[in-house]
């Protein structure tokens, strides 16, 4: 279990660096931004302004230690104060998450299924016109700024053909139910989003799981299986694939720092009331708790995903488990 | 063809990314321009730079003169049609090359050499330094990029120095990580070994000794970095965390979706610079992903090796 344990360490000091970057940031950059918004919130909660006191370093006469440690055990409670609406931060991001955890999750999972797919057929069927266009086009693809793609798509499929709307997660004077014409018309003005995410995230896994598939397609297990007449979808997918698959499922946690950040840029895009946009709207007014508080979490969100896949390589990969 | 091609791929025990650069610059060159993708990236990066050298050859318009009608499409006359404040699209896309340029290789400059500092010395020099430095670098790979971006770029006044900065601080982990692991492997050769005996510095062994093996791998990490800097530059700006009077694609771009120039009838206001950016990006990433052939033998198509086979 060295393996999960080291990660997990891991785990903690990124989570503590992040902490630390959050204080740190206010106090070493030139001019007083912190201390402009603070002075705006004007008869708030005192426990809560204290907090955010502590967090910026404004009005705080005690020795800094101690403001890091109380700020650290503020964190740690999930005190993050009040944005510059005078909402606490974290009902605010829980308020938002549902909508971008759907979106990101269910992109991410399909990119991921096409990506690894696209990967494992082309190195299969290695030197073919197939292999010769598909990692490439969608290495190319994935290169383009994510934003350049969702403005194309809004141009082409919403103004132009004017097929699916633009703007908001559902209409203007829908109300919100578990009604297929509700869920119809939210996915309607998910579509889009979405497919942005998935044609600039697919092609990440492409090129590692083609790269991995053509090492171990030349191993002898392959040549084994071969030997043994086995289908060609079993030598592709359990022999192959299977052990190609585990670097990408450490990289898939790794990207999906990435994709986030795609994501935000999506929902500036697409004006989508997520997370992202919620982190748009605190550039746009200045609410550096709302933006600190958004920089934790996406922190978290990130570390909790790389941990999973570290319990799943463990648990795929016996070379880990090994003391 | 196959004989040039069986002289570059029998070069492939010591992979030109990890060989010494003495004799192979020539030969690299060539390999270069034997694939086909390498050649399509150099083609466009050529261009891009001929048009940020040389903006006036090709744009005959003042890009920040607000003196045409406003909200046009593209005609003869203005070829990407007009800005909200009757600017010339066109003129302004040619004119924000020279800068989104020299962002984008300052950025990737800096970024390579901060990330073959930290990644070479943590190799070279070990024990408590390398645990120190590599736990840095994995924690600066999981914190997410954008979201430190955007926070950082909050702080300080929104303008080029401050994009290159914040840019330069969160691109180098990754980076730093494949050094890290180059400089480990060469890391007890003789004559790093010949070094030491002579008593040289570590910053003398790293900067004289070490980084002139790794030129091509530092060049492929220039590139990585540039496709990712290319990227990230415009998504800032286009947030609104840029000087949006300075003129770049991506201050191009923030501009336009403000105005919602999509909708208003002029959208290649808001798509030209964007497909500016995929297009840099992907000069970028044309000529890394050949790098990547090159220098590893294993990835090349196969046809090359029937052709050496059957030879």
């Amino acid at each position: 279990m060295r393996f999960v344990s080291r990660r997990l360490v891991l785990f903690v000091l990124t989570l503590w660096a992040a902490l630390t970057v959050n204080f740190i940031i206010p106090r070493v950059m030139p001019g007083n931004e912190a201390q402009a918004v603070l002075a705006t919130y004007k008869g708030v909660n005192p426990a809560a302004l204290h907090a955010l006191e502590v967090e910026f370093g404004v009005n705080v006469h005690q020795n800094i230690v101690v403001a890091y440690l109380e700020y650290l055990r503020n964190s740690l409670t999930g005190q993050f104060g009040l944005d510059a609406q005078r909402v606490p931060v974290v009902s605010e991001i829980m308020s938002k998450l549902p909508w971008t955890l759907a979106l990101v999750g269910v992109t991410t999972v399909i990119a991921f299924i096409i990506g690894t797919l696209a990967g494992i057929v082309s190195a299969w069927w290695r030197g073919s016109r197939l292999d010769g266009i598909l990692p490439p086009f969608l290495f190319i693809v994935s290169t383009f700024p994510v934003f350049f793609v969702a403005l194309l798509l809004i141009y082409v499929f919403a103004v132009v053909l004017n097929w699916l709307p633009i703007g908001s997660n559902y209409s203007i004077g829908a109300t919100p139910s578990f009604s297929p014409s509700f869920i119809g018309d939210v996915l309607n003005h998910a579509l889009l989003p979405a497919i942005s995410l998935v044609v600039v995230t697919a092609g990440l896994w492409t090129y590692s799981m083609r790269n991995n598939m053509i090492t171990t397609l030349a191993e002898d297990y392959v040549k084994m299986g071969r030997a043994k007449g086995l289908p060609t979808s079993r030598i592709m997918f359990d022999y192959a694939a299977r052990n190609a698959i585990l670097p990408n499922l450490t990289g898939f946690a790794m990207q999906l720092g990435y994709v986030l950040g795609g994501s935000i840029l999506i929902e500036y895009t697409f004006s989508y009331p997520g997370l992202g946009y919620l982190f748009y709207t605190g550039t746009t007014n200045h609410d550096l708790p709302l933006m600190q508080g958004l920089f934790l979490f996406y922190t978290l969100a990130v570390l909790i995903c790389v941990l999973i896949a570290d319990f799943a390589t463990a648990a795929l990969d016996p070379r880990t488990r090994e003391p | 063809m196959a004989i040039t091609e069986l002289g570059s791929g029998t070069a492939g025990d010591a992979p030109a990314l990890d060989g010494g650069g003495r004799a192979r610059p020539r030969r690299f060159l060539r390999a270069v321009f034997h694939n086909r993708k390498a050649t399509a990236g150099v083609v466009i990066l050529l261009i891009i730079v001929f048009v940020a050298a040389f903006p006036g050859l090709i744009a005959h318009k003042d890009p920040q003169a607000a003196i045409y009608p406003q909200n046009l499409g593209p005609s003869f006359d203005h070829l990407l049609g007009t800005t909200q404040l009757g600017q010339d699209v066109f003129a302004q896309l040619i004119y924000g090359t020279r800068l989104t340029l020299v962002v984008t290789l300052v950025v990737s400059a800096i970024a390579t050499f901060l990330s073959m500092i930290i990644g070479v010395t943590a190799a070279y020099v070990g024990g408590l330094t390398d645990r120190a430095l590599s736990v840095t670098t994995d924690i600066f790979l999981i914190i997410p990029v954008l979201p430190l971006l955007i926070v950082l770029a909050s702080y300080l006044p929104p303008g080029t120095v401050s994009l290159i900065i914040v840019l330069c601080a969160t691109s180098w982990a990754f980076q730093a990580r494949q050094l890290r692991a180059q400089g480990l492997s060469i890391r007890n050769r003789d004559f790093l070994a010949a070094a030491r005996a002579r008593g040289e510095r570590s910053m003398y062994v790293i900067l004289v000794e070490i980084v002139p093996t790794m030129t091509s791998l530092l060049a492929a990490s220039f590139l990585a970095l540039a496709v990712y800097v290319v990227g990230f530059a415009a998504g800032l700006q286009f947030l609104g965390l840029g000087n949006s009077s300075q003129l770049m694609w991506g201050t191009m771009l923030y501009n336009a979706h403000q105005a919602g120039a999509l909708e208003a009838g002029n959208a290649w206001w808001a798509l030209a610079p964007g497909a500016a950016v995929a297009f840099l990006g992907a000069g970028f990433a044309l000529v890394n992903y050949a790098f990547d052939e090159i220098g590893n033998p294993a990835l090349r198509p196969v046809r090359r090796r029937r052709a050496r086979a059957s030879s």
